[in-house]
């Protein structure tokens, strides 16, 4: 069984390949969602296509596939509505698949869940990825502001955190959210 | 008291204007709902949020709820349009090479005229091997169907002698000027942001080829109005007051400011206030041009769905994807739209209702044309085809067979 997945995120498209060669179908194409995408289809001619829900080609997609002759029978989102639970996970992960009509579904479901699976583990390592890049961030923020108030006040840097975190509190504001205009008062007011 | 949250999908087109005003504009508050967004990039995306869930209504192209409705290309789901966003605000934007080919002066075309030199060029690239190309926003759009409707009528026929493909309409400008397209039929801004970044040329406004064409509706799934028929009347009457002021033109520079922020079109606010101010720059730097009711969106019941319309649709349906005309899948088609929803909404109100759910589509001429109303006072204008063929929606088979 022959699989395309088209992403506009190919780290996502690597972690969804790795998890169907690891379960046993290493019949799979990666098509790059913009350019040559209807050709490399074409040449491919998969009986399953996974695409993310929000990719850009989506209708594009959907017009070669209604119109090709070139794929031997129509393909149709999921294979009847029966799936209706199936899919509608899918659709919350941010998938959508298409899939040749006729193809027997026993074969389809493990395909789907598996890139449903793998489709939320990849948004988990996003949201852990943005929260470990925003606190990076945050500190050195939090780092140039007490530096510039050890500098211009003379005051040692647990004094610093201090008016710092006590503005925070004050103002029911995040440290990171003061450290951050006093940067930009130092960079406007500059030596004064 | 606590609001009733509806989700409504969209894509960053003008059309899209009465949702996000309903919303921006204290118009859904008024009636207890709070309106959130949910912008996506294609139908598809817009079609399968709405199925499975993820939003309780659509910004939709109107074929497309028909489609999904009669179950092609995928299964069918039943589907309900109880408010018609708008009428009509494409336009058909050519490449500078073709416009240069086919255009002269500085006005918009003429479709006959227009369109007898677009098929002498049409027949010379056929020759050539090297077909014309059209991109639309979707399959299942009524700009598909515009386009397909003058290019058939001038004697150009589309798939035979020039291509159509689908182009997204926020990358239709960039389609133009990679000179993957020779013309793009698609809505605003997204022509007007061809023509100011100079890639394009305004040719026709589709109000030229139907001057009452149906555009976007307000879909849902049928069951949504069995689930929360009460929250779908609040949100046509909170709808239809947001339509009442969008066409106040003392409102069109605050709607403009709104509608081009970046969680709505994210596209230039002069673009946007030329398409909702009825006025079109056909070249850049030209001076814009007023196009009466190129964007039509209130007067004359303009949200009212008509069934009359929905058979046009299916009538185009059946003309394009080359399927057999089926009474049943007619009937299902023109189910989709609920004119009995929008009178039970907006009953007791001082919006005009139509006594009639069907009319003659087309054949209203320039003088226009006073209709029976259950409430209000309703005169329809004129609303004639280019060809001037009128639609009789209970024939259908007739009609088509008339067709070129």
């Amino acid at each position: 069984m022959r699989i395309a997945i088209i992403d506009t995120s190919t780290t996502r498209a690597a972690i969804i390949s790795d998890g169907l060669r690891e379960a046993g179908l290493d019949d799979i194409v990666v098509i790059d969602g913009t350019l040559g995408m209807v050709a490399a289809l074409e040449k491919a001619a998969p009986e399953v296509v996974l695409i993310n829900l929000e990719n850009p080609s989506r209708d594009v997609l959907e017009e070669f596939f209604a119109v090709s002759r070139a794929l031997a029978r129509p393909i149709a989102m999921f294979v009847d509505q029966s799936d209706a639970e199936s899919t509608a996970a899918a659709v919350d992960a941010g998938v959508s698949a298409y899939i040749v009509d006729g193809l027997a579904k026993q074969r389809i479901k493990p395909v789907i869940d598996l890139a449903i699976r793998r489709f939320q583990a990849f948004a988990r390592l996003q949201a852990e990825l943005h929260e470990a890049r925003s606190a990076l961030a945050d500190r050195n923020t939090v780092d140039r502001a007490k530096a510039i108030l050890m500098k211009r006040r003379g005051i040692d840097e647990p004094t610093a955190y201090g008016l710092l975190r006590g503005q925070a509190m004050r103002s029911n504001r995040r440290i990171a959210e003061i450290a951050d205009a006093i940067i930009t008062s130092d960079v406007l007011m500059g030596d004064l | 008291m606590a609001l009733d949250r509806v989700r409504i999908g969209f894509l960053p087109l003008v059309d899209a204007a009465l949702p996000i005003l309903a919303r921006e504009r204290g118009f859904a508050e008024a009636e207890g709902l709070e309106i959130e967004l949910v912008r996506d990039m294609t139908w598809a995306t817009v079609r399968d949020r709405l199925l499975y869930g993820h939003t309780d209504a659509a910004h939709m192209v109107a074929p497309l709820a028909i489609a999904t409705a009669l179950g092609r290309g995928r299964p069918a789901v039943p589907m309900a349009v109880p408010f018609v966003l708008g009428l009509n605000g494409n336009a058909i934007t050519l490449s500078l090479p073709l416009a240069a080919q086919v255009m002269d002066g500085d006005a918009l075309g003429d479709p006959v005229v227009l369109g007898a030199r677009l098929k002498a060029v049409a027949v010379e690239r056929l020759a050539a091997g090297q077909r014309l190309r059209f991109g639309v926003v979707h399959r299942y759009s009524s700009h598909n169907y515009m386009l397909r409707y003058w290019l058939a009528q001038v004697g150009i026929r589309p798939d035979i002698d020039v291509e159509i493909v689908t182009t997204s309409p926020t990358f239709a400008a960039d389609a133009l000027a990679a000179g993957e397209v020779d013309g793009i039929c698609v809505g605003e801004p997204w022509n007007g942001v061809a023509v100011d970044r100079g890639v394009g040329r305004i040719a026709l406004v589709t109000a030229q080829v139907w001057r009452r064409g149906v555009e976007k509706v307000l879909a849902m799934r049928a069951a949504t109005l069995d689930e929360r028929g009460d929250v779908v009347h609040r949100l046509i009457r909170a709808l239809h007051a947001a339509a009442a002021q969008f066409v106040d033109p003392n409102t069109l520079e605050a709607n403009a400011a709104i509608l081009s922020r970046s969680e709505y079109l994210d596209a230039p606010v002069d673009a946007v206030s030329r398409a909702i101010g009825d006025r079109v720059r056909l070249v850049k730097d030209a001076v814009p041009i007023h196009v009466p009711d190129f964007m039509f969106q209130y007067r004359e019941a303009a949200n009212f769905p008509w069934r009359s319309q929905a058979a046009w649709l299916y009538s185009q349906m059946v003309r394009w994807d080359g399927t057999p005309f089926s009474g049943v899948e007619a009937d299902v088609a023109q189910a989709v739209f609920r004119p009995d929803v929008y009178r039970a909404a907006l009953a007791g109100s001082d919006a005009p209702l139509p006594n009639a759910s069907s009319k003659l589509e087309g054949a209203i001429g320039a003088d226009g044309i006073g209709a029976g109303s259950t409430q209000g006072r309703l005169i329809l204008g004129r609303d004639a085809f280019f060809d001037r063929r009128a639609f009789d929606p209970e024939d259908i088979v007739g009609y088509l067979a008339g067709l070129p």
